[in-house]
């Protein structure tokens, strides 16, 4: 029977001390969309490396068209029609579209390279499915979107059948979602069979036919689309009802703690500022979100509003103090709390333990030492009871390496950290990044009861969902500069992705950095 | 949820226990790096002389006991210059200088010892103490370069050991109240400024070892239970993290240095001040062009020690202790250096055993959370992955 054309059949595959699959069955039928859905650490990745030969499973078999096969690394997979976009591209920066596509199968004649024969074909590929590139432009020069079209045309230009997106729209603007989700469907009605990996219900609900749902390593099920809901899948998800909107009271606002004017701050890496003559207010009771596609300025703005990096001019003051010159230190003693964006980098050390973690802010309080020596008995009873209030999960309490903890309970441990500082204003830099819908749930509530408390939250998202359902007040950054202020109540996720990608802008209201 | 919450609990509590443990991986790695140099160092030896092999072995391992006085005596400056490496590596830094620090520490003890006319009983801890500010001046400048210039400390320390040799070397021959030219050696050091004997016959073990056990404890104390040995432990593992604490690296980079320099110093400082055990001398510095061998000696024993104090009492006592043992083995034939073979290999060993036994932990590791919860990146990493695990 050729019903399917891939069977990963009865898969497991383990790590030392971890299955991370564990009898999982996926089929895909040709000409399907068929989603992978499952939190982070699900097991999903660890499946399509499997598909894709970069692990060979202990138990199980792979069939490809009926026949049982086995991939033993990527050539295997590409050779059986097997292509898969990256969610991180692998592509070549200083090379051209045309040459990254053509990469590893370059038609040449006695060595020497056929470069029109394969122009022709990456023109009429890009053509026929709408996917426009210009061949000629290095990928450096080119959107993020444009570089996964350029993934896209990679596996069509090899002629694979069955086609991996893992988790594609995580880059994108809504308008290029619209787009991908569309190609996609081009590509299901050509009778391409697509893999789309992915935790984002509403992309699956528009275009899959069939779902299957991997939770902790073990293959829950596979449902119709047509016959299930948003509500039912995330259940299967998680393994419990999930709410998905955040419960909140309307803003108490109050007076300005943060204010920042005609900020300048310098790039890295390019000539040009990262963050251009940024000024708005964060007033205490309120959420601020700024959102903005990834790499347009957000890290540069909350480095020089923390004090890890410094402004090249204008100001940042907190509660009327300017703290532009400040050391890091005394802007945390002023009330900066910040929980930072890369939590393995900068927000723990991972070699310490939790509670030594936990007080990483604090250790040189007179709470926690005297005459230079740490209190340790201090630390551990103020361990016990963040752990405690804030439900951080270890395996040894108090004493776990850091390093051995979940992804979600490290983050707890630095949201306990920083909420439980005392604090007036709190920066949270993309919080729930690679968390599961539990944790996020976890975090947004957290984030609202500090602005109801009466502090000043400053959220930097990627996330346009998590930007609409948390913020009391939108700002948008592109290339370095706000280009729009926005209310969430009285916007849509659509107009935000045009001033996103630099479409649309609006100059920001005056009086909004006027000093209320 | 909950079984499975359940599950990975004790998982964690199972791999997590004995992959964290520090202690307990440092103290496998070193037994398992000694007991592996020391059956390649039989091996070598059978191979050698096989006739006499055994009994040359029983040298080594039990030759030290007879001669405690002595394995204490050497152990005193590599103990030293084993903490001025250990002790800065667990901020991050290589101090691969502490042979200049050393050198610096012998000349500044000298000098208060020839030049200062002192009561007894206070010129030898004068000279100890200057031997020390020596040391310390050649970690500061190095921690200088390293916290405002971002120049690596491993280019300028290493520099500053031909510096500090050549420096030392100079002015030791310039000066006639220390330098006897014709027997290419300083003088004598007068009584006073000889660090007491602790009186074992026939050693010149002293005071000196006593000193640097106590300082061994001090910086274990510092390490663990101050603030700022939690700030320099932080910024060692997590340079980032401790920015983002608000520490003050520039400051911790610096006073780390000007602290192992100081250790390296003492270290030169307890050598040059040992009483002889004849009467009316005294040890000598020759200006021979020659970087001490003691420095380098001291990263060996911060490698098996594991860079930490305690681990570094020991492991320096042990060094000393089979080096004491193999010269023993040229009773039955065996050339002295087969000693430095065995040893050469356990620290072979130790830093082989060290690397697997990070590799195993980091591999547990990241499996634990990788797959747990770390889903996100994995894809994108498994390829590069997959090539580490190959190359490894």
């Amino acid at each position: 029977m050729e019903k399917y054309i891939v069977e990963m059949l009865n898969i497991t595959k383990r790590f030392p001390g971890i299955i991370a699959n564990d009898n999982v069955t996926l089929q895909l039928k040709k000409g399907e969309i068929h989603a992978l859905l499952g939190e982070n650490g699900a097991g999903k990745s660890t499946l399509m490396s499997v598909l894709f030969g970069l692990y060979q499973p202990e138990e199980g078999e792979i069939r490809i068209k009926g026949e049982k096969v086995f991939i033993n690394n990527p050539n295997d997979a590409n050779a059986l029609g097997i292509g898969m976009v990256h969610q991180h591209f692998k592509l070549v920066e200083i090379f051209t579209v045309l040459e990254n596509i053509i990469l590893g199968v370059e038609p040449n004649k006695a060595g020497f390279l056929e470069m029109k024969e394969a122009r022709e074909k990456v023109v009429e590929l890009s053509e026929r499915y709408g996917l426009r590139v210009d061949p000629d432009s290095l990928i450096e020069d080119i959107t993020v979107g444009m570089q996964q079209r350029v993934e896209i045309l990679k596996m069509l230009y090899r002629d694979n059948e069955i086609l991996i997106f893992d988790e594609p729209t995580a880059v994108l603007t809504p308008q290029e979602i619209k787009e991908l989700l569309q190609i996609m469907k081009g590509f299901a009605n050509e009778g391409k069979s697509i893999l789309f990996i992915t935790h984002k219900l509403n992309e699956i609900m528009e275009v899959a036919d069939r779902c299957t749902v991997l939770r902790k390593g073990k293959y829950i099920g596979t449902v119709d689309i047509k016959d299930t809901n948003k509500e039912e899948l995330s259940k299967m998800m998680v393994g419990r009802d999930v709410t998905f909107a955040v419960e909140k009271e309307e803003a108490q606002i109050k007076e300005v703690v943060l204010s920042i004017k005609d900020l300048n701050v310098a790039s890295k890496t390019k000539k040009d500022n990262a963050v251009k003559n940024v000024s708005f207010d964060v007033r205490a009771g309120e959420i601020v979100c700024l959102a903005g596609i990834d790499g347009n300025g957000q890290t540069e703005l909350v480095n020089a509003l923390t004090g890890l990096e410094k402004a090249v001019s204008g100001s940042v003051i907190l509660k009327g103090q300017d703290i532009t010159k400040s050391s890091i230190r005394q802007r945390s003693i002023l009330g900066i709390s910040h929980i930072p964006e890369d939590r393995h980098k900068h927000g723990l050390v991972l070699d310490y333990k939790l509670e030594e973690n936990l007080v990483l802010q604090r250790y040189w309080q007179p709470e926690f030492q005297k005459g230079g020596f740490i209190k340790f008995d201090a630390v551990r009873k103020y361990a016990e009871e963040l752990i405690d209030s804030y439900d951080i999960r270890s395996g040894q309490g108090p004493i776990t390496a850091a390093s051995s903890m979940s992804g979600g309970n490290q983050q707890k441990a630095i949201i306990a950290r920083e909420v439980d500082k005392k604090h007036e204003l709190l920066v949270a830099v993309q919080p729930t990044r690679g968390l599961d819908v539990g944790a996020i749930e976890y975090v947004h509530k957290r984030l609202v009861e500090s602005r109801d408390s009466g502090k000043a939250v400053f959220l930097v998202s990627l996330e346009l969902d998590e930007v609409m359902n948390v913020s009391d007040r939108i700002l948008v950054i592109y290339e370095g500069e706000i280009v729009g202020e926005f209310d969430p109540k009285r916007t849509t996720v659509q107009e935000l992705g045009l001033y996103m990608s630099g479409a649309k802008r609006s100059t920001v209201k005056e009086n909004n950095h006027a000093g209320e | 949820m909950q079984e499975n919450n359940n599950i990975n609990k004790k998982k964690k509590f199972n791999l997590g226990n004995i992959v964290h443990s520090s202690g307990f991986s440092s103290l496998t790695a070193a037994l398992m790096a000694i007991f592996l140099g020391l059956v390649f160092g039989f091996i070598i030896m059978l191979v050698a002389r096989p006739g006499s092999a055994v009994a040359g072995f029983r040298f080594i391992i039990l030759g030290g006991f007879n001669r405690l006085g002595d394995v204490f005596y050497f152990a005193t400056p590599i103990l030293m210059t084993g903490l001025a490496v250990g002790f800065a590596f667990r901020m991050g830094l290589f101090n691969i200088g502490a042979s200049g620090q050393y050198t610096m520490g012998m000349y500044f003890a000298l000098y208060v010892g020839f030049m200062f006319d002192l009561p007894a009983g206070i010129h030898w801890v004068v000279a100890i103490l200057a031997g020390m500010l020596g040391g310390m001046i050649w970690g500061f400048i190095p921690g200088i370069f390293k916290a405002y210039l971002n120049v690596n400390e491993v280019i300028t320390s290493i520099m500053f050991n031909y510096i500090g040799m050549f420096f030392v070397d100079m002015w030791v021959q310039n000066s006639s109240t220390m330098y006897v030219s014709n027997m290419a050696r300083t003088r004598y050091l007068p009584q006073s400024a000889q660090i007491p004997a602790l009186g074992i016959t026939g050693s010149n073990v002293n005071f000196g070892i006593v000193l640097a056990i106590i300082i061994g404890i001090i910086l274990y104390i510092v390490l663990e239970k101050t603030t700022f040995g939690y700030e320099l432990k932080a910024t060692g593992f997590n340079k980032h993290a401790s920015e983002y604490a608000g520490m003050r690296g520039k400051k911790n980079i610096i006073l780390t240095m000007v602290i192992a320099g100081g250790l390296a110093g003492l270290g030169g400082a307890f050598a040059i001040l040992a009483p002889s055990a004849i009467s009316g001398s005294s040890m000598t510095y020759e200006p021979i062009n020659i970087i001490a061998a003691n420095g380098f000696n001291g990263i060996a024993v911060a490698l098996l020690g594991s860079s930490h104090p305690l681990g570094i009492i020991l492991s320096s006592i042990f060094i000393s202790h089979i080096q004491r043992g193999g010269t023993l083995t040229s009773l039955v034939g065996f050339k002295p250096e087969i000693i430095d073979v065995v040893i050469a290999v356990i620290i072979y060993f130790s830093a082989f055993s060290m690397i697997m036994n990070s590799a195993l932990g980091r591999f547990i590791r990241r499996r634990l959370h990788h797959d747990v919860d770390e889903e996100v990146a994995e894809t994108a990493n498994v390829v590069t992955d997959h090539n580490n695990k190959e190359a490894e």
